[in-house]
């Protein structure tokens, strides 16, 4: 970064959030920067601190110590200042049910200060660019998911924030409403330049969308770049996951002799092997495993390959 | 105005005053909406209480004559006693009840807490619009007893500022009781603390005679000191009733301040603690 460029959009430093005393930190020393017009992935397992994350950047859940600044304005110091540049998308629909999709719209503007006329033109330009134009006077418990999640998106960008946050945008969404999203929030970067932080594990959404992603784990980053560079770093290539009847510590061992095989990963019945290629390695390993073999997958090389490299663990709930 | 400037506590009570106000509009369309079914609610309790207690009752002979003095209808006991609960309902149910949903099930007060306010200031809008529908209560109720009750009626407003004063107090208090028990309460258990709680406190709260003539029941006397609502009846007899025995001003003054500083501390305090960690 130059000397002349602009303050990050989300600056966290040495961010520490332990909810009791004696327990364990939900997010233990983190520190990220997002710049303007970036999409920011967290990537990690259920628990692993994004939501906590997610939650100290916008005001929701107060540090244990660190230092957390959004757009410029300090959240600890100051957090209704800085409520004026932040969008948050929840998890879940926590859209206003006593109103309707148009009023969730025109009173989230109202709220930012804006005037009637303000608020009113905003809502309906919103509306119609997520293709919600008809769904204005809809009361909002009646939305499926996909125009929840799409309506909940119009309204955290009513006031125009400079940081939107998004937190597992995608959970619970059919492909389409998925696809659809993805494309709205690639919109939004090329049109206004704002910074997009979201947390997902979904692994292809973050390798689809972000363009920086940190990997977590037990409240910790293990790594953030660019989804390619995770992948390059990673240093494995295929990964050959064997399911058997029963844990045999046996196999590990003579598996991590055939030539190409980098690593073995044993964990109670499933085996994981690292390998640089598939050719000519697989009919000896399945050779190897004999009748105890259940299942086979391989993984190409992907940010898959280099979160379980990484955390020791896979995604798939 | 850039976020430094914005971090000058100056500049920030303008943005802060359109916030509450667009928070005010938002609870207005919703009350709007559901008008018609907030006055019956408001008004089908005292109105049925008021027609078998001052209409029915002396009709087939068995009227009540409070304390034994039969120039006092009963009406006019109960009438400050009505339009004081119909506060203290109003202002506990309009807060708790959407409250413990919006908290507990929905998580819908997000947008809200997320608009760009203290805390504390979200959750004392929430107090301000129950006590508004608290006053419409209010204004519903006591033309009611008059034109309902079969005895007269001997109400005057003796004092403005006492009447004013205890309503908005009376209202803020009940206001605070409700963001305690929305904060605290779960959603499911609002029914049944409704029932152990608010409908007793409504029953004991001075509500159907005066304090005073409690002293043939010294323990009741006592006990009922700490229902928040024997302070809002008390305070209205003094000024639509003063004629009827009633406790001290300051003491019904005194404990109406009190009640708002505590509760309101409180409230604030356990609805910052549920919306950020």
């Amino acid at each position: 970064m130059s000397v002349n460029a602009p303050p990050p959009s989300l600056d966290l430093r040495d961010v520490v959030k332990q909810y009791a005393p004696g327990a364990p930190n939900a997010v233990d020393g983190i520190d990220l920067a997002v710049n303007h017009g970036e999409i920011f992935g967290l990537l990690g397992p259920n628990g692993a601190g994004k939501t906590t994350t997610i939650g100290i950047a916008t005001t929701r859940v107060r540090p244990t110590s660190g230092t957390v600044i959004v757009a410029g304005v300090d959240v600890r110091v100051h957090p209704s200042i800085a409520k004026r540049n932040i969008g948050v998308v929840t998890q879940f629909n926590t859209l206003d049910r006593a109103c309707t999709v148009e009023e969730n719209l025109y009173f989230h503007g109202r709220f930012f200060g804006m005037s009637r006329h303000t608020a009113h033109d905003r809502t309906h330009a919103l509306l119609d660019r997520f293709g919600l134009g008809d769904r204005g006077p809809t009361m909002v418990a009646n939305l499926s998911g996909g125009l929840a999640r799409r309506t909940q998106l119009a309204c955290a960008l009513m006031h125009d924030p400079a940081v939107l946050f998004l937190d597992e945008p995608t959970t619970g969404l059919d492909p389409q409403s998925r696809m659809a999203l993805w494309d709205s929030v690639r919109a939004l970067r090329a049109a206004e330049g704002m910074a997009v932080i979201l947390t997902t594990h979904y692994i292809e959404e973050a390798d689809a969308l972000c363009d920086r992603v940190a990997v977590m784990n037990a409240g910790k980053v293990l790594v953030c770049d660019t989804p390619e560079q995770i992948k390059r770093q990673s240093g494995h290539g295929v990964i050959v996951t064997l399911r058997l009847r029963a844990a045999n510590p046996e196999l590990a061992i003579g598996l991590e002799a055939i030539p190409g095989v980098t690593a073995v990963d044993p964990d109670d019945d499933v085996i994981r092997v690292h390998v640089t290629g598939v050719d000519g390695v697989i009919p000896q390993v399945v050779a190897l495993a004999g009748a105890d073999l259940r299942d086979l997958a391989v993984t190409e090389p992907s940010l898959e390959t280099a979160f379980i490299a990484l955390t020791g663990r896979t995604l798939a709930p | 105005m850039t976020a430094a400037e914005l971090t000058r506590p100056n500049a920030r009570a303008p943005l802060y005053v359109r916030a509450f106000w667009g928070l005010m509009l938002r609870d207005a369309r919703v009350l709007w909406r559901e008008f018609i079914p907030f006055l019956l609610r408001t008004v089908m309790n005292p109105l049925l209480f008021t027609f078998v207690f001052t209409f029915v009752f002396p009709k087939i002979g068995a009227g009540i004559t409070p304390g034994g003095n039969a120039n006092v209808s009963f009406a006019t006991v109960i009438a400050p006693g009505l339009v004081a609960v119909a506060i203290f309902f109003q202002g506990i149910a309009a807060v708790a009840l959407p409250l413990a949903t919006e908290l507990g099930g929905t998580r819908e007060i997000e947008d809200r807490v997320m608009s760009p306010l203290p805390v504390s200031v979200v959750a004392l809008e929430k107090v301000v619009w129950s006590s508004f529908q608290s006053v419409i209560a209010a204004a519903a109720v006591l033309p009611l007893v008059l034109l309902v009750s079969a005895e007269p009626v001997s109400i005057t407003v003796a004092s403005w500022p006492m009447l004013i004063v205890t309503v908005l107090l009376g209202a803020m208090v009940a206001g605070y009781l409700g963001l305690v028990i929305g904060t605290v309460v779960k959603p499911k258990q609002i029914g049944l603390i409704f029932s152990l709680v608010v409908v007793p406190m409504t029953f004991l709260g001075c509500t159907y005679y005066p304090w005073a003539q409690l002293d043939k029941i010294p323990w009741l006397q006592v006990a009922t000191l700490v229902n928040p609502l024997v302070y809002v009846s008390e305070g209205l007899r003094v000024a639509l009733t003063p004629g009827l025995p009633h406790m001290p001003v300051a003491a019904i003054l005194g404990a109406l301040v009190a009640l708002f500083a505590g509760l309101g501390a409180l409230g604030t305090w356990l609805f910052i603690h549920r919306v950020i960690d």
